[in-house]
């Protein structure tokens, strides 16, 4: 299960929603073993494509590396499909590097209604998992 | 020669679970070839017959070694060699 706040799911929705019809993504950080998203950090989508996205190589290292040293990890990868539902796609799967993280997708194929849903992918292997969205502020 | 070589979580199964190598050669390619001889498998990771895997982020020091002629980028002694697996992905 995913616990989540309501001040980081409008974060990651509002930056959906800036960047559709291109696929936005990005990280919640939060401390390292905590399973708790604290920070939010958009990232650029190096590929500025509706169908796809990378994290920018030297944006990514920089972000890493500030984890790193706030002994943090990427607790949440959240990224945007605009003309398809939040299911991760076999691209999705194949590229999922952190089975630690919580795979976060949401569809902004409707206008005025955000589909979120979030996953375990490891090994190739997708599990869809509960979000529980708390009332917290994101400190 | 020694260059650390910082390892990603999702490869740390060919380190023993290390962090960090240290590891040796003049270009990014011997180094890899370096780090193989004692970590086998890691090679097959981060290279195929293109070159490096387009999906593996290698950093020299503060910069994306694609920028710096890739597997033929020259490393030499204190410099930092850091692996991380490109996020990515997409509806398609």
């Amino acid at each position: 299960m995913l616990t989540i706040s309501r001040a980081l799911l409008d974060q990651i929705i509002a930056h959906a929603r800036a960047d559709h019809p291109d696929e936005a993504c990005g990280v919640i950080a939060g401390p390292a073993g905590s399973d708790l998203p604290e920070r939010f950090i958009a990232m650029t989508n190096a590929e500025r494509s509706p169908t796809f996205y990378r994290f920018d190589s030297l944006e990514q290292l920089a972000v890493w590396r500030e984890m790193d040293d706030r002994d943090e990890e990427p607790v949440v990868i959240y990224h945007s499909h605009t003309a398809t539902e939040a299911y991760p796609s076999r691209t999705d799967i194949s590229y999922a590097s952190e089975p630690a993280a919580h795979y976060l997708l949401v569809s902004t194929r409707e206008p005025d209604e955000t589909e979120v849903r979030s996953y375990r992918i490891v090994d190739g292997a997708v599990t869809e998992e509960e979000v529980l969205i708390t009332d917290g502020g994101e400190e | 020669m020694a260059i650390e070589v910082r390892i990603p979580t999702i490869l740390r199964s060919f380190t023993g679970g290390a962090k960090s190598v240290e590891g040796s050669g003049a270009t990014i390619e011997e180094l890899i070839a370096d780090l193989d001889s004692r970590h086998s498998g890691l090679r097959d990771r981060l290279v195929d017959e293109q070159g490096l895997r387009r999906f593996v982020n290698v950093y020299l020091n503060d910069e994306d070694v694609r920028f710096l002629g890739g597997l033929t980028a020259p490393v030499s002694d204190g410099d930092t060699v850091t692996v991380l697996p490109a996020v990515a992905g997409g509806a398609r």
